[in-house]
C-alpha cells in the first residue's frame, strides 16, 4: 500500500526524521490559513499517489496567504496522471543547496534489504548514473547499525555535520521498514539546507501482507480504479484492471498471467487480471463474475485448471449469474479437472459451451470479441 | 529418484489438525507420503487419524527423525513456526501460506541459510517426488519419469505437469518455489539439484515476470549438461501493476518478460510462447512421439 507524502512525513517526524513544517489541507481557505501559520513563503503540493508531481504542475510556491488559497485552488481542481487531486500539503519553501538521494528497500534476490544512496537526487533514480549510485545490502539479524549508515554517508562523500545528520536519518528509516512493515522508504529529495538535512519529500510502501498489525496507518486505495476497489470489497483474490474489452477469470496467479498473455498473443485485449483464487466456492465465483460483467466487456472468458476449484462451483456461479442478472455477452468457458463433467452438463443447461483446450478457447473469445456480437 | 524428498521421507505436518492442514494431510497420505508426525499445540498425546500429535517441532523430532516438515499455518503465526522447524533442525521445510509479511519472510529464509535447511515457498503448492508431496499439488497432476519441474506459479504448474501426465511424460520432482517477494529457494538452487540427480533427462522451468530469478537462472543454465525448457508467464503485464503474486511485478525497468526470454535463450533454454507448448518441445527433447 502506497502512503500520501503527507502521511509518509507524519511516521518520518514520528521517528524523529527532520520534515519541513507544514500540514495537510482540503481547501484553499484552509491552505490560506496553514500559510499564515506558516508565516514564510510556502510550497503546495498535490497529494496523489504518483510521482512526476512536478512535471504534471501539480507542486506550485506562493508567498503570501492569499497566493496559497490561489495555488491550492489549482491545484485541488487538476489531476495528476490521471488521479485527481484531493488533498494538498502546504509547507515551508526550503532554501535548498544541494539534493541528495536516500531509500530503503527490500531486495527479493538477496534475500535482504538495501540502501541505495546517492549524491545526486532529485530526479528517478532510474535516471541516474549507475556509477553515482551506492548501494549496501543489509544483514536481517544485524540491522542498520550505526557504522554501516556512517559508511554511506562517507561513501556519497558527506563530511562533518552533513554526515552525522545524514546517518541519524538513515538509522531512522530502518526503524520505519522494521517496525512500519515497509517494503520501501524513500526521500528524494534529502534537502542539503546550509549545514543541515531535511526530508521535503517521502515516500512510504506499506507491506499489504502486514497491514493486519500496522492498524494505526490509515488505508489507502486512491491509485485504485472504481472497478478495483468493488472487486476488493466484494473479497475478489486480485484484481487489476487493464482496460481492454474481453473479461477474465482464472485460478491461480501464474495461470491468470498466462491467459491473458494468450488473449494478447492472438489479438485480442484483455479488460483485466483477476486470480479468482483457490477453493472460492459459487458465491464468491457469483460476485467475481459479476465485478467482469461491470467492465462492460464485448466477451467472458474463463480459464479453470479445477485442483480446489471445482469445475461444477464455477459452471453453479455462472448458471446463477445468468438466471439472476443476465449475461449480455458471450461466455467462453475453458474448464478441465475436478469435477469437470458435472461443471460441463451444467453449463449445457444454460447454453454455454465449455471447451477443454486451453488455445481453441483463448480463440474463440478473440474472434467473438472481434466481432462484438452480443448473445 | 527424486531431488530433496523421497519415498523413504518421513514427513512432519505443522498445523495437522486445521481445516487446510486435516484436508491436505489426508491427499498427501493418499498419494504415498510417509507423514509420521504432526504438531498441534494443546494436542499432543493424542493420535489424528492414526498420526501422533506432538505440542512441538522438538518433541516430535525427539520421538522420530523428520526429513521434512509441512507448515499449514496461518500467516500471522508463520515465522515462529518456521523458525520452530528451524531450530529443530529440520532440513526442507515447505510453507504453503500466503501473504505472510516480508519482514517475517526476510528473517525466516535467513535462518535457514545459517543452519542449512531448505525453505520450499512461501505461497505455494509445495513439492512432490513419487511417493513423497509436500504441499496441496493435486495428486493426479503427478506421475512418475524423467523431467524435473521447477516453477514460481501454482496452477501453471498444474497445467503443464498435467499436460505432460497425459501424454505420459511423468516427472522425477515437481518443485513451486512460491509466488512471494522473498522466495526460500530459487531456480538455481533447484536447477543444481536436478543437474546432478541421475534420473532427471530434462527440465521445465516455469517463470513470470518481477525479479531476476529467471535471469540468474540463466546463468546457472549454461553450464548445465541437461536440455532446459521455459515457460514465462506475465507478457502482457503493464509495468508497476502486481499481478497477483507479490514478486509479479515489473519494477523500475526491471524484471521484464523479454529481458528474461533473452537471458534464458541466450543460456540455450528453449522458451516456450505457450504453456501447451511446453509438452511439445519436451517430447522432441526425450525423443518421445
Amino acid at each position: 500500500m502506497k502512503c500520501f507524502e503527507f502521511m509518509g512525513k507524519e511516521i518520518f517526524a514520528r521517528f524523529g526524521i527532520p520534515v519541513p513544517r507544514g500540514r495537510m489541507v482540503l481547501t484553499p481557505e484552509d491552505a490560506a490559513q496553514a500559510a499564515a501559520e506558516i508565516g514564510k513563503p510556502v510550497v503546495i503540493k498535490s497529494q496523489v499517489l504518483s510521482g512526476k508531481r512536478g512535471k504534471a504542475g501539480g507542486i506550485k510556491f506562493a508567498d503570501t496567504p492569499e497566493e496559497a488559497a490561489q495555488a491550492a485552488a489549482e491545484v485541488l481542481s487538476m489531476t495528476v496522471q490521471g488521479l485527481p487531486v484531493r488533498r494538498v500539503l502546504v509547507e515551508e519553501k526550503l532554501k535548498i543547496d544541494a539534493e541528495l538521494y536516500v531509500a530503503i528497500t527490500i531486495d527479493g534476490a538477496a534475500k535482504a534489504p538495501v540502501v541505495i544512496a546517492s549524491a545526486k537526487g532529485g530526479m528517478d533514480i532510474e535516471e541516474q548514473d549507475e556509477a553515482d549510485i551506492v548501494k549496501t545490502h543489509l544483514d536481517v539479524f544485524l540491522g542498520l547499525p550505526a557504522f554501516l549508515a556512517r559508511d554511506v554517508a562517507r561513501k556519497i562523500g558527506l563530511r562533518g555535520n552533513l554526515a552525522k545528520e545524514f546517518s541519524d536519518i538513515l538509522s531512522k528509516m530502518y526503524c520505519i521498514l522494521n517496525h512500519k512493515d515497509a517494503e520501501l522508504v524513500e526521500i528524494n529529495p534529502l534537502v542539503v539546507s546550509g549545514d543541515h538535512l531535511i526530508a521535503a519529500d517521502a515516500k512510504l510502501t506499506i507491506d499489504d501482507s502486514a497491514l493486519y498489525r500496522q492498524k494505526d496507518i490509515p488505508f489507502v486505495d486512491e491509485d485504485m480504479t472504481e472497478v478495483e476497489k468493488m472487486a476488493k470489497a466484494a473479497g475478489v483474490g486480485s484484481f487489476v484492471e487493464l482496460g481492454g474489452d474481453i473479461a477474465i477469470m482464472a485460478n491461480g496467479a501464474g495461470i491468470t498471467m498466462g491467459t491473458l498473455d494468450m488473449i494478447q498473443l492472438f489479438g485480442g485485449r484483455p479488460a483485466n487480471f483477476m486470480d479468482a483464487g483457490g477453493g472460492t466456492g459459487v458465491e464468491g465465483t457469483a460476485k467475481a463474475i459479476s465485478i467482469l460483467l461491470a467492465q462492460n466487456p464485448k466477451v467472458i472468458f474463463i480459464n479453470i485448471f479445477g485442483g480446489i476449484t471445482r469445475c461444477d462451483d464455477v459452471a453453479n456461479a455462472l448458471a446463477q449469474v445468468k438466471r439472476d442478472m443476465g449475461i449480455p455477452v458471450p461466455v467462453v468457458v475453458r474448464m478441465v479437472g475436478t469435477n469437470e463433467e458435472a461443471g460441463v452438463r451444467i453449463l449445457k443447461e444454460v447454453g454455454i459451451d465449455a471447451y477443454r483446450d486451453m488455445k481453441t478457447a483463448a480463440q474463440m473469445a478473440v474472434a467473438l470479441a472481434k466481432r462484438g456480437e452480443g448473445a | 529418484m527424486a531431488i530433496l524428498v523421497n519415498a523413504a521421507s518421513n514427513v512432519l505436518i505443522q498445523g495437522i489438525t486445521g481445516k487446510q492442514g486435516s484436508f491436505h494431510f489426508k491427499q498427501m497420505r493418499a498419494f504415498g507420503t510417509n507423514v509420521v508426525a504432526g504438531v498441534a499445540p494443546g494436542k499432543g498425546g493424542n493420535l489424528f487419524e492414526g498420526v501422533p500429535l506432538y505440542e512441538t517441532v522438538q518433541e516430535a523430532c525427539e520421538h522420530h527423525r523428520i526429513d521434512a516438515t509441512v507448515l499449514f499455518i496461518p500467516a500471522a503465526f508463520c515465522k515462529d513456526a518456521a523458525l520452530e522447524a528451524i531450530e529443530a533442525g529440520i532440513k526442507v521445510i515447505v510453507i504453503i501460506t500466503e501473504h505472510i509479511p516480508v519482514q517475517d519472510e526476510l528473517i525466516i529464509v535467513n535462518r535457514a541459510k545459517l543452519k542449512e535447511a531448505v525453505i520450499i515457498g512461501p505461497n505455494t503448492f509445495g513439492m512432490a517426488s513419487w511417493k513423497c508431496k509436500l504441499g496441496i499439488l493435486p495428486n493426479v497432476a503427478f506421475s512418475p519419469g524423467p523431467v524435473g519441474v521447477v516453477a514460481r506459479s501454482g496452477t501453471l504448474t498444474y497445467e503443464i505437469v498435467g499436460s505432460l501426465t497425459n501424454v505420459g511424460i511423468g516427472q522425477t520432482s515437481v518443485v513451486g518455489l512460491g509466488g512471494d517477494r522473498v522466495p526460500g529457494s530459487s531456480f538455481v538452487d533447484m536447477l543444481k539439484r536436478f543437474e546432478v540427480d541421475p534420473d532427471t533427462k530434462c527440465v521445465v522451468l516455469v517463470g513470470e515476470i518481477g525479479g531476476n530469478a529467471e535471469e540468474e537462472a540463466a546463468e546457472f543454465i549454461k553450464t548445465m549438461s541437461k536440455p532446459v525448457v521455459a515457460y514465462l508467464a506475465g507478457k502482457s503485464a503493464p509495468p508497476g501493476k502486481r499481478m497477483g503474486h507479490a514478486g509479479a511485478i515489473i519494477e523500475r525497468g526491471k524484471g521484464t518478460y523479454e529481458g528474461k526470454v533473452k537471458a534464458l535463450t541466450a543460456a540455450g533454454a528453449q522458451v516456450a510462447t505457450f504453456p501447451y507448448e511446453v509438452v511439445e518441445k519436451v517430447q522432441t527433447l526425450l525423443g518421445r512421439p
